[in-house]
């Protein structure tokens, strides 16, 4: 076991412990939608993606509805797309090949940000990464199907915040290192503002709305503070 | 629902969300040299978190109000560059605490 992993797996603890609680939800909800427990696991178990889960069990309500579901996971999991392109550029050179193709699985927003936030990525280090999220992640499922309510519900109320936390230890540290990562924040946040305010925009889903606010406030951050050199490489 | 059925929806939802994600890293193999986009991706991580967070993070528990504070107790702890866990843990209790707080006034 390298050192490597061990920061993985150190890393992946808060992600895990946030999946907890929102596949938990996700358990929970499938079994009132009338999926047994083992179903609401094999699907967390095979797709680990949150709001692509929610919404493809509502889909799965009414049988037939395949194409609806094709578009439904695609739109709303694009943003994977982004992220996996931009993770590819973070890899190091031995992670290539049959290892982006077994690992490719575990790209979730939250494993992603926390990989993005190291100078470079190891095969063992992501490794070590997904091992408590994927594990919090199926079993959180399995309880939440098995058990219903066991936690207390203020408990279940505070982890909801749990996945936050994480995203603001990531994002605001590099707020200090210059104007640029500052500006892309704070047009991603009027951007998504703006989306879950405005009417009719709001009704667009949160899959697709934050793709286009992540897009559109990167693309305004690239054109305006291009980095030149390797120093002010994030 | 049908057991086949629940298996072909099953199959686009896990295939697509897979392919989705593998089919760029896999087919990325170069390192981009254009600084227009590389500044683009390297921004992207950012701009995905900040559009996540805010402001659905404020329903994410049973008040805004405490939302706000568990938020306020992260950014405190994010600015002095404490730990993923240290930051997550600390907006968790602060939830927590002020939510039992509220609990004890109302």
């Amino acid at each position: 076991m390298s050192k490597e992993f061990f920061h993985g797996l150190r890393d992946g603890f808060p992600i895990g412990l946030g999946y907890l609680s929102v596949s938990f939800t996700f358990g929970i909800i499938a079994v009132k939608y009338g999926f047994s427990w083992w179903q609401a696991l094999i699907i967390s178990m095979l797709t680990v993606t949150s709001a692509g889960q929610f919404a493809g069990i509502t889909v799965m309500q009414n049988p037939g509805h395949y194409l609806e579901m094709l578009i439904s996971q695609c739109t709303i999991n694009v943003r994977y797309s982004f992220m996996s392109i931009s993770l590819s550029q973070k890899v190091n050179k031995r992670f290539r090949g049959i290892w982006r193709v077994l690992f490719g699985f575990m790209i979730t927003d939250e494993i992603f940000a926390v990989a993005c936030s190291r100078k470079e990525v190891s095969r063992s280090f992501f490794a070590g990464l997904c091992v408590l999220p994927y594990l919090g992640w199926s079993l959180g499922t399995l309880a939440g199907g098995l058990l219903g309510n066991v936690l207390p519900h203020p408990v279940m109320s505070a982890l909801g915040l749990a996945i936050y936390g994480m995203f603001v230890a990531i994002v605001v540290p590099d707020l200090k290192r210059g104007k640029s990562i500052s500006f892309v924040v704070v047009t991603a946040l009027v951007l998504s503002c703006i989306f879950n305010y405005v009417p009719f925009l709001k009704d667009i889903s949160a899959g697709i709305s934050i793709s286009i606010c992540a897009i559109v406030a990167a693309l305004l951050g690239a054109l305006i503070y291009p980095q030149k050199d390797e120093e002010e490489e994030v | 629902m049908k057991t086949s059925v629940f298996f072909i929806y099953l199959a686009i939802m896990a295939g697509s969300t897979y392919l989705i994600r593998m089919i760029p890293f896999v087919a990325m193999r170069r390192k981009i040299e254009n600084p227009y986009i590389k500044s683009f991706l390297s921004y992207i991580p950012y701009a995905v978190l900040t559009a996540m967070t805010l402001p659905a993070c404020l329903y994410a528990t049973d008040y805004v109000i405490s939302a706000v504070i568990g938020l306020l107790a992260a950014i405190f702890f994010a600015l002095k560059d404490k730990s993923l866990t240290v930051v997550a843990m600390a907006a968790c209790i602060a939830v927590f605490l002020s939510e039992t707080l509220i609990g004890l006034i109302a």
